[in-house]
């Protein structure tokens, strides 16, 4: 785009003479990197720990409370980020970037903490769940606002031929908090027994509180941080956008863009990153069984180690452009999905499990449960055991004992908590380390991409909205649609896959045929 | 390519209808107040119909604009967004 012209010099020279030391840069980067870092955090933490909030403030058999719970899950992702995306962007075009997203951090992160210290149901009653579900919100409205601010922020000081490598360093955020979540609460619950950590006070709470220290040295950070030099020059030229939703979305020159980012990038992004990342996670404990530590460190290896080729498709996106790259890990996800989950299916399937001959590491234990308004019983045998290359697992039995003829009528037999041989673990870290390169793909120049798609003017507004509908509802409901297949076509245990899939093949057409793989040499204008 | 992107937009402008069609029917069949799964509680069908519907509206927008030609040429600097 055009250059301000000054004293031979353009403004974009000019700025960069002053600002973009390779040390200010550096500032710059970590101000946002971390703050949008704490976000993704406090954001995955409520998601993690899930059960257990769940039991703390949403309990069973309450139909209040369960509504609630619903819309703490559902409400605060689908609709609270993309409003959140238009109130902050909004505020973002109007005031600079610097104090609206230093706003969403002191939101989240006030959030976050007093979820941790409100008290229970059995406390409080139904106060618990509507004051969790108020600051769910709050943390959903939260964190819709920052992304653009901080993706905005960065590609505002950075120079041309960089941007998609510094822009990148926001985009390893949402994949570290997630990285960072796991890894907390792992620690607090591998240091102690189950019942300290899930009780009214207990270990749970720990992550929330975490989040306000996190918070505090990272707003005393942002607040050390100079407003973005594209904005203040606009703001100083007095030419900010009067009404940037209405800039945005009514006129018809950029609510096109807005659509094609939406439709050309951000709903194949979203889709791709949360296969990647949560579908993954969830196949691997609820449908091939693997127990939780095992199934953790699987996921912490292959982000540890997938993490770094966000940088690399950032910086790789400067020098051959941005939309191959996203549009080639849309493509390898839609061609590689369906064997990679079948394998995690295969080298964990119980039947060939049962066939071998394992050793009994714990005696059985055998328990009776009444069945409701019926005189039969069910009797669970439970019993652990290993095979001959390391693997484990637990076995329940289930077999229901008629009492009227004392007949013991044999069920079926499921395996869980299962622990793979360590052959099979590194292949399983192998594969999910590609799940996530997929995911680096599509992610590491999007910011970028979407930065060089729209006016100064109204950059916050514009970009957060289809980011947020891309990430936020498209990537949001893939267990949703995902367990709506299962149960539509139970035979086909990879069913779920074919959304993801789906909106990926449709995101790469689109994508394909209508975007531009040009790099924008200025966004100063 | 010009072609290409008209006639697609012919495909994205009938899609968002679809799409529109299969959640309402979708809710139809799995809404079960007696069921306890997340596909089973009309208040999610709810939730995803009511931002689905907007975003659906919107690919049909995106299929009038690529009918139209409006994205042969993208804007390359801000005056092009006047």
């Amino acid at each position: 785009m055009h250059h301000f012209q000054h004293d031979g010099l353009s403004f974009y020279q000019l700025v960069h003479m002053n600002s973009s030391s390779s040390r200010g840069i550096r500032s710059v980067i970590a101000a946002s990197s971390v703050g949008t870092l704490i976000e993704w955090y406090d954001f995955y933490i409520f998601g993690m720990l899930a059960k257990t909030i769940s039991t703390q403030f949403f309990p069973e058999g309450n139909a209040t409370a369960a509504l609630l719970s619903t819309l703490a899950i559902f409400a605060a992702g689908f609709i609270v980020r993309p409003f959140g995306a238009l109130v902050f962007g909004r505020l973002g075009d109007l005031i600079g970037r610097k104090y609206t997203f230093l706003l969403t951090l002191v939101l989240m992160g006030g959030s976050t903490f007093l979820i941790g210290l409100v008290p229970g149901y059995k406390t409080i009653g139904i106060a618990a769940p509507l004051l969790v579900l108020l600051l769910r919100l709050l943390q959903g409205l939260a964190l819709g606002g920052e992304y653009g601010g901080a993706a905005t922020y960065v590609a505002e000081h950075a120079p041309t031929g960089k941007r998609g490598y510094y822009t990148s360093w926001i985009q390893t955020t949402a994949t570290l908090g997630l990285f960072v979540a796991l890894g907390i609460i792992m620690l607090v619950k591998l240091n102690m027994s189950d019942d300290a950590f899930n009780a009214e006070w207990g270990g749970w709470r720990y992550p929330f509180w975490i989040s306000i220290l996190l918070v505090g040295v990272s707003v005393y950070i942002r607040l050390r941080m100079q407003e973005s030099p594209l904005f203040s020059k606009l703001k100083a030229e007095g030419k900010t956008s009067a009404n940037p939703l209405k800039e945005s979305f009514r006129h018809k020159a950029n609510f096109k863009m807005v659509l094609l980012a939406l439709f050309g990038a951000a709903m194949g992004q979203g889709v791709i990153w949360y296969t990647g990342q949560f579908y993954a996670q969830s196949f691997l404990e609820t449908k091939c069984n693997i127990g939780f530590e095992q199934s953790r460190t699987i996921m912490l290896w292959g982000i540890a180690f997938a993490t770094p080729f966000f940088l690399f498709f950032g910086w790789l996106s400067d020098k051959v452009g941005r939309k191959w790259i996203m549009l080639a890990g849309m493509l390898l996800g839609i061609l590689t999905y369906r064997p990679i989950f079948n394998y995690f299916l295969q080298a964990t399937d119980s039947k060939s499990w049962l066939a071998e001959e394992g050793t009994a590491t714990m005696p059985p234990v055998v328990k009776m449960e009444a069945v409701k308004n019926s005189t039969d019983s069910v009797v669970l045998t439970t019993a652990s055991f290993s095979l001959a290359d390391g693997r484990k697992y637990t076995a329940i039995k289930t077999d229901t004992l008629r009492l009227t003829s004392a007949f013991l009528v044999p069920g079926k037999t499921s395996l869980i908590n299962k622990e793979v041989s360590t052959g099979i673990y590194w292949k399983f870290v192998g594969l999910v380390f590609l799940l996530i390169v997929y995911v680096t793909m599509v992610y590491g120049p999007i910011a970028a991409f979407l930065v060089e798609l729209f006016p100064t003017r109204i950059r916050y507004t514009s970009m957060s909205l289809p980011y947020h509908i891309g990430n936020g509802v498209f990537g949001g409901l893939v267990p949703f649609i995902g367990l709506l297949l299962t149960t539509t076509y139970p035979a086909d245990p990879l069913v779920g896959l074919w959304y993801p899939i789906g909106i990926a093949s449709l995101c790469f057409i689109i994508g394909a045929v209508y975007l531009s793989n040009k790099i924008d040499e200025n966004v100063d204008d | 390519m010009k072609n290409i992107k008209k006639i697609l937009g012919v495909c994205w402008l009938l899609l968002a209808p679809a799409i529109i069609y299969m959640l309402v029917h979708g809710a139809v069949t799995h809404i079960d107040p007696t069921g306890n799964k997340d596909i089973n509680n009309p208040v999610i069908w709810i939730i995803i119909i009511l931002i689905f519907t907007p975003v659906a509206i919107g690919l049909m927008i995106f299929g009038v604009y690529a009918l139209k030609g409006e994205y042969n040429k993208l804007p390359g600097k801000s005056e092009d967004f006047e």
